[in-house]
């Protein structure tokens, strides 16, 4: 139990260990996994076992119809899916895997820094799907299979049209500093949301933390998911949404609802998510199968044209309505530091925030 | 007429009194579900990360203000929603009690439903009523008056909005304490002082408050812990409004990275007062019944209202308004609608909620699965163990009774979310790892329905008297035997309420279990505090209703039963 008390950088150490003892027992271990077809063995085996778990921050809504649209497809394996934000995720998977609890076969993080962790810790399962060499750069995915990007999240400012007018929305995050905006505005958490926790550490390296001192005077509606702030502005409980999942806006405003989306004029803070397969997955083979297929054609068509969301296959096709990736001035995403610096993004926010 | 009586000195059917290993089994059983946790959590409130003795967790939870402000918002919640409770529920439940109100049982009914209402839906439920700009409340409010945007009637992520919402769903204690010393207070004494010249307002004064106030001040302080160990409300209002309570603090220390020491010397302020405040209701009720002294007596006369008996009912409904038809009126609304809080039209329902949540929520099946278990194997085993200790403790059947009845009510005085972080403490390490599986929750819920479950039971033995077990017993039966054939059939609807109450109450349960659940064994409340968190709103309500009704329909079913007592439930 005492483990439960040590910070990232306390098992960063004996992690640092343990991988040293892994290569050199198999010295083989840096270089890349040969790139795995979907065999009708590997489907054979898969629905044998049945089941895959899937722990996701994704929206639940998108990750349920994951669900579906593989059990129809693969009928026989159930997929059961387990939806928190990205910080509560990483956190589960930790308590259960101290106490010997390994349910877990994919999981899907918005937080890139959680990986790090993960294969420091050798939990990883090395599998890279055939498609995804082919039609994924490499940047999208870890040179030794154990991680591959499935979606890249950016987190801009929405707003309910009904409420206020675009024109005379805030389009920087100078502009959220306000006094008019005051008591109008909803904002997710760090500690519960992967996105709010890349988003709010290149936030706090751009702007400096005084920022998030200021922004806290403005009486922020505090909320925990990502996928929370969104629909509290479709409700209209607040007028403009500081940080939150862009797609789900854009979805609802795609459904008729009075919201839009803005890409504040200093850079939209992005946070690229990760799928991994667990080493101590209790089904690997169906694991496999569903990594296959969520970062295959199908399941990332279905990200781009129900979610909404960014993909990294080249072969799948943009759905207009959303603005390219390449044409949003982003922010820089930075892992390594958020890895180090989580404690302290945590701590100081809620020192500021008081929750 | 005359038996033939078997010689009392028969050779005992056992070699050895078995009552004895019971009583030890029992009470060591106790003993681990709760020396055990709380042993853990004086430990770890004592130690730093390394082990070492310290008072550095005490020292940071007095001196930090991320500590000491929430124990302060705690504080004054718990205080403001006691008083409400007591002013709300004392008139009403003398209404009910001791006036010819019309509808009295609908009302006692409705006291019921927000009883059983489970306070984490209910605070749900007032969100989508009362949030500053999207609430129907408010957004009526607006229609109605062409008022501005901004303008809003109510704001429920206020300590004001938590009080009200915590009181809607603490008064029924209240209620159902003083409606029963009512409804036990004889009418003699109040028409002595008639008959010796009081009127109505002196006799009120002199005789009818002074004889339930002890009941309204167990209320107040029952209402008052209930209050402070509440998690679900302040985790659901207290966040977004950017403060903590005490409950929603501790539940912080778990998340990563947790300070499990930290987490422990924060729940003990709340272990010790709850103590406290309990020792000072057992002091109050212990005085209870001072003044009924012998004999039998009528039922208590009804006070006319005349004219104002219709007013009255009104006024009783107004306020059962707040914990029961605004807010199911809420989850229905939000349940067949688009937007959570869009009114429904026809124009716009929408079958959407009820499929996401009958055939793609992945996470139903097992909730509700383990719910179930859970629900039904911890009635089992506390109707059970509930039972052999009120058996023991009221026929005072061994040595050393009074020490298991002692540790069956001491369960009481932990809250919910304490007994999670105690058990979270214990049960991680060997030689029990339970964390993980549903044992640990089922220790839970044991644990915090025994109290109630063990009260009640005694109660139902109180009330068969020994004379029928020992002149069963006379005629040559075995204790065994005469529990069978002679307890058993006249427990039987006792039994039967406990056991359905503990399960009501395991549905309602989320203090303890969100500390204590992993993914594989989650529950039903702890689902729903997951949806809420990511803001699906549409698909708790779909769930909150379906948990209504089975709720509803449980208690229907032991309403059906005649003579069950109340229950006092947790959360």
């Amino acid at each position: 139990m005492r483990e439960t008390t040590m910070n990232r950088r306390e098992v960063l150490k004996t992690g640092a260990a343990l991988t040293f003892a892994g290569v050199f027992a198999s010295p083989v271990r840096a270089a890349p996994p040969p790139a795995e077809a979907v065999t009708l063995a590997l489907i054979e085996a898969a629905k044998k076992e049945g089941a895959v778990t899937f722990y996701t921050a994704m929206d639940l809504a998108f990750a349920e119809r994951l669900g579906r649209v593989f059990e129809e497809k693969f009928a026989g394996i159930k997929v059961r899916v387990e939806r928190s934000g990205a910080e509560r995720v990483f956190q589960r998977i930790g308590q259960e895997y101290q106490s010997n609890i390994h349910a877990v076969d994919v999981v899907n993080t918005a937080d890139q820094s959680h990986v790090i962790f993960w294969k420091r810790q050798g939990w990883l399962a090395a599998y890279l799907p055939e498609e995804v060499v082919k039609y994924y750069d490499k940047k999208y995915y870890d040179p030794e299979g154990l991680a591959i990007v499935t979606r890249v999240l950016v987190s801009p400012f929405g707003i309910n049209t009904n409420l206020v007018k675009m024109e005379d929305a805030p389009k920087s995050f100078a502009d959220l500093l306000d006094p008019k905006w005051k008591g109008k505005m909803v904002k997710a958490h760090p500690a519960y949301s992967g996105t709010i926790m890349n988003a709010t550490f290149q936030i706090a390296r751009e702007l400096g933390w005084e920022y998030f001192e200021k922004l806290a005077r403005q009486n922020v509606m505090q909320v925990q998911s990502a996928t929370d702030t969104p629909k509290r502005i479709a409700l209209g409980e607040r007028a403009v949404m500081i940080d939150g999942a862009g797609y789900l806006v854009i979805r609802n405003k795609e459904a008729g609802q009075p919201v839009d989306v803005i890409y504040p004029s200093e850079g939209t803070p992005v946070a690229t998510s990760p799928s991994v397969m667990m080493k101590a997955a209790p089904h690997p083979n169906a694991a496999k199968l569903f990594q296959s297929w969520m970062h295959g054609r199908e399941g990332q068509q279905l990200l781009i044209d129900y979610a909404r969301q960014y993909s990294p296959h080249a072969q799948a096709v943009e759905k207009p309505g959303v603005r390219k990736l390449s044409e949003i001035k982003l922010m820089r995403e930075d892992p390594e530091g958020v890895e180090k610096a989580a404690d302290e993004v945590k701590r100081r926010y809620s020192q500021y925030f008081k929750v | 007429m005359t038996v033939a009586v078997p010689d009392t000195r028969a050779p005992r059917r056992f070699g050895f009194d078995l009552t004895k290993p019971v009583l030890y089994l029992f009470a060591a059983v106790l003993c681990v579900l709760i020396v055990l946790p709380l042993s853990w959590l004086f430990v770890y409130s004592l130690t730093d990360k390394t082990g070492a003795l310290t008072l550095a967790n005490f020292y940071r939870l007095f001196t930090e203000s991320s500590f000491y402000d929430p124990l302060a918002t705690t504080f004054i919640i718990s205080v403001s929603s006691a008083v409400i409770c007591c002013a709300v529920a004392a008139p009403m439940a003398w209404l009910v009690a001791r006036t010819d109100l019309p509808f009295a049982g609908t009302i006692r009914a409705l006291v019921t439903a927000s009883f059983v209402t489970p306070p984490f839906l209910g605070a749900i439920a007032w969100e989508l009523l009362a949030a500053p700009n999207s609430g129907l409340l408010n957004k009526l409010f607006r229609d109605v008056t062409g008022a501005d945007q901004d303008v809003h009637l109510f704001n429920i992520y206020t300590v004001s909005g938590i009080v009200f919402v915590i009181s809607c769903y603490t008064f029924p204690y209240v209620f159902t304490l003083v409606a029963n010393s009512l409804d036990r207070t004889p009418g003699e004494l109040e028409d002595a002082s008639s008959i010796l010249g009081g009127g109505r307002w002196y006799t009120a004064r002199r005789v009818t408050i002074p004889l339930v106030l002890p009941a309204l001040l167990a209320g107040g302080l029952v209402a008052f812990l209930q209050a402070m160990t509440l998690f679900g409300s302040p985790a659901i209002l207290a966040l977004p409004a950017g403060f903590h309570t005490m409950t929603t603090k501790i539940w912080s220390l778990f998340q990563f990275p947790p300070k499990p020491e930290l987490a422990a010397a924060a729940s003990l302020p709340l272990l010790v007062l709850t103590v406290l405040l309990l020792r000072a209701e057992h002091m109050i009720l212990g005085r209870r019944g001072y003044s009924v002294v012998g004999g039998k007596y009528g039922a208590p006369r009804l006070i006319s209202l005349h004219g104002m008996r219709w007013a009255a009912f009104v006024l009783c409904l107004l306020m059962l308004m707040m914990p029961v038809f605004l807010p199911y009126f809420a989850l229905l609304n939000a349940a067949f609608s688009p937007v959570a809080t869009t009114f429904v039209t026809f124009q716009n329902a929408t079958w959407q909620n009820v499929h996401f949540v009958l055939y793609e929520l992945s996470a139903m099946t097992l909730a509700l699965k383990n719910t179930i278990i859970l629900g039904t194997a911890a009635a089992t085993a506390g109707t059970a163990i509930a039972l052999v200790i009120a058996y023991v403790t009221a026929r005072r059947a061994v040595k050393g009774w009074r020490l298991l009845g002692f540790l069956a009510t001491a369960p009481i005085a932990i809250p919910g979310i304490v007994l999670g972080v105690g058990l979270f403490l214990s049960y991680t390490r060997p030689p029990f790892v339970l964390y993980g599986t549903l044992w640990i929750l089922l220790i839970a819920f044991v644990t915090i329905a025994l109290p109630s479950a063990y009260q009640q039971l005694q109660a139902a033995f109180r009330t068969i008297h020994p004379e029928l077990e020992d002149a069963s017993r006379i005629l040559g039966a075995t204790r065994l035997r005469s529990l069978w054939q002679i307890t058993a059939p006249l427990l039987r609807t006792g039994v039967v309420a406990t056991w359905c109450f503990i399960f009501v109450g395991v549905m309602r349960e989320l203090s303890a279990a969100i500390i204590l659940f992993t993914s594989e064994t989650k529950v039903i409340s702890v689902l729903i505090y997951d949806l809420n968190e990511s803001g699906d709103l549409g698909a708790i309500s779909v769930i909150g209703l379906g948990m209504l009704i089975i709720t509803f329909a449980v208690v229907i079913a032991v309403n059906k039963i005649p003579g069950f007592g109340t229950v006092r439930f947790r959360t």
